[in-house]
């Protein structure tokens, strides 16, 4: 079927309304993404139909419910291509998956032993890994960016060691758009015999990232990044690695049998999925991912490119507009100021006339202070966005930029 | 002027304004002519917290009437910093403390009451009262 982003919008009902007496026009994708009718409509099905609680009842409602909640761990394999399904663990959403394994590093962690990460990281990918070094006596040692917002590969070469336990990095940093070299940073680390963790929060509405030819050892992502509801995600774990791994909490579903001396634990994935799951959460993160699939990702990332291309040209003819994050690969995330202005200022004037995007420092404060800005303007795109959506924002950044001066 | 009053002028201002984006022209004016806090009192202590830019804040008692300057990095919230050191500033601290800030939906500004808001009027209104408290305590004693 050929892209048609007309019939595309007319899948998700927020996109027809107004904000401000304005048609909406939304580019805080890279925050969270719209919801499809088809997803809303999955979760309105299993509490109009067969609302049960899985894994343990024997009646036919709690097996149908079993059978939804585990067929969307069956879609989220093959969308990843992750080898086994017991690899996929269900969470909360992607700082839940990062807990979970910072946590369970605290055993195999001691003092003189380090930890990677980027300089491009959201804040719930620096403050877990302070708090297992804080524990352990771990090291934190960063990868830093250049002027572009690209990572310095050579200087984390450098950083590398037979010292170096795990390596942190997102796939995407949700402040510039950077794509990073995973494939590389991941073989790198293997060579010295550290485990890799990728946040893919940023990523997975872009790109269909295949786990096993990248050879990661952990991969984490939230489904409100794509087309799914909030408070659910995937943490996906090599078995060996999971296997290795103590439970993060403890509860029903996660053991296999309790005396009061002792518990043993329950197999993968269940070891991790203590208590009632996200029931609902879980399956429409199913339906998200056949929505995305039946639109196809290399038409997505096609469209989002051009929207991209023609985004950067147009805002980028706006005199004393910078635009930060310039690295040859990118998503189509666009973090811009305008020399003078605070960008709050135009992130207020913006909204007024319909605009949603995001300003601030994204979480990522070691970024703007990288840069010496206070925030940005970020304005991200998705694959319903369109074109004229793109004028309406350079349009309103003009007008913004008018007022403000 | 009592702060009521003020406020009731800041309404009828506004009021002549037909859409928003001359009501934010306007707030944009008086962020202009905000009574500036001195450079060197633009410390750590005097920063509101709960704002996406920065505002400063000072307050000074003269006679029995507390006094604000302040200043922000962004220039609509150095507007409605003014608009509020408008309706309290030179005001008696009991004046401050019992005083709404109802006047601001009334001048069409109501986006900027919502406690989630970034510009952190609601933030800044709260500095504003706990200066107020404190030096009404202080005049007591």
């Amino acid at each position: 079927m050929a892209f048609n982003v007309q019939e595309i919008r007319k899948d998700f009902p927020i996109l027809q309304r107004e904000v401000n007496g304005k048609p909406l026009v939304y580019l805080d994708n890279a925050a969270t993404s719209q919801k499809p009718q088809v997803v809303i409509d999955s979760i309105v099905d299993y509490y109009s139909n067969y609302n049960a609680n899985i894994h343990r009842g024997v009646h036919s409602l709690s097996q149908e419910a079993t059978d939804a909640y585990e067929g969307a761990r069956k879609k989220i394999q093959q969308h990843f291509n992750i080898k086994q399904t017991h690899e996929v663990i269900l969470t909360a959403g992607t700082t839940h998956g990062i807990n979970l394994v910072a946590n369970g590093f605290t055993e195999f962690l001691k003092k003189g032993d380090e930890i990677i990460v980027s300089a491009l990281e959201h804040h719930s990918n620096i403050v877990p890994w302070q708090m297992l070094c804080e524990r352990t006596g771990a090291e934190l040692k960063v990868i830093p960016i250049d002027e572009k917002g690209v990572l310095i590969l050579s200087e984390y070469e450098k950083l590398l060691s037979e010292n170096t336990k795990l390596v942190f990095v997102n796939h995407i940093s949700n402040a510039l758009g950077t794509i990073n070299p995973i494939a590389e940073i991941i073989k790198m680390a293997h060579k010295v015999g550290a485990a890799v963790l990728v946040d893919g929060a940023q990523s997975c509405s872009h790109i269909k990232p295949d786990l096993q030819a990248l050879d990661v050892d952990f991969y984490v992502t939230s489904a409100h990044k794509m087309c799914g509801p909030t408070g659910v995600g995937m943490l996906y774990g090599k078995e060996e690695w999971l296997n290795k791994l103590p439970p993060y909490q403890g509860g029903g579903e996660m053991i296999a049998e309790v005396t009061f001396k002792k518990t043993t634990y329950a197999g993968l994935p269940h070891k991790f999925e203590a208590g009632t799951p996200n029931i609902s959460g879980g399956i429409a993160f199913g339906a998200a991912i056949d929505y995305l699939n039946s639109i196809g990702f290399d038409e997505i990332e096609a469209h989002e490119h051009k929207l991209l291309q023609y985004a950067t040209e147009q805002l980028t003819a706006i005199e004393d507009l910078k635009i930060y994050g310039t690295g040859v690969d990118k998503t189509s995330v666009i973090s811009f100021n305008i020399e003078g202005i605070h960008p709050y200022d135009i992130g207020t004037i913006v909204d007024k006339l319909g605009i949603a995007v995001r300003t601030g420092h994204h979480c990522a404060q070691p970024i703007m202070e990288f840069y010496k800005i206070p925030g940005t303007v970020r304005a991200s795109f998705a694959f319903y966005n369109t074109k004229e959506e793109v004028d309406a924002l350079v349009a309103a950044v003009k007008k913004a930029k008018t007022m403000l001066t | 002027m009592t702060i009521k009053e003020i406020q009731k002028e800041l309404i009828d201002e506004f009021s002549m304004f037909d859409d928003w984006m001359e009501r934010y022209e306007y707030m944009i004016e008086l962020g202009k002519s905000l009574p500036l806090i001195d450079e060197n009192l633009k410390t750590e202590d005097k920063l509101i917290k709960g704002c996406q830019s920065r505002v400063w804040l000072n307050a000074e008692i003269k006679d029995d009437r507390v006094v604000f300057t302040a200043d922000s990095d962004a220039i609509i919230t150095k507007g409605i910093i003014a608009i509020l050191i408008r309706a309290f500033s030179n005001q008696k601290p009991e004046d401050i403390i019992e005083a709404d800030t109802q006047f601001i939906d009334e001048i069409g500004l109501k986006e900027h009451l919502s406690p989630t808001r970034a510009n952190g009027l609601v933030s800044m209104v709260k500095q504003l009262k706990l200066y107020a408290v404190a030096y009404q305590a202080q005049l007591k004693n």
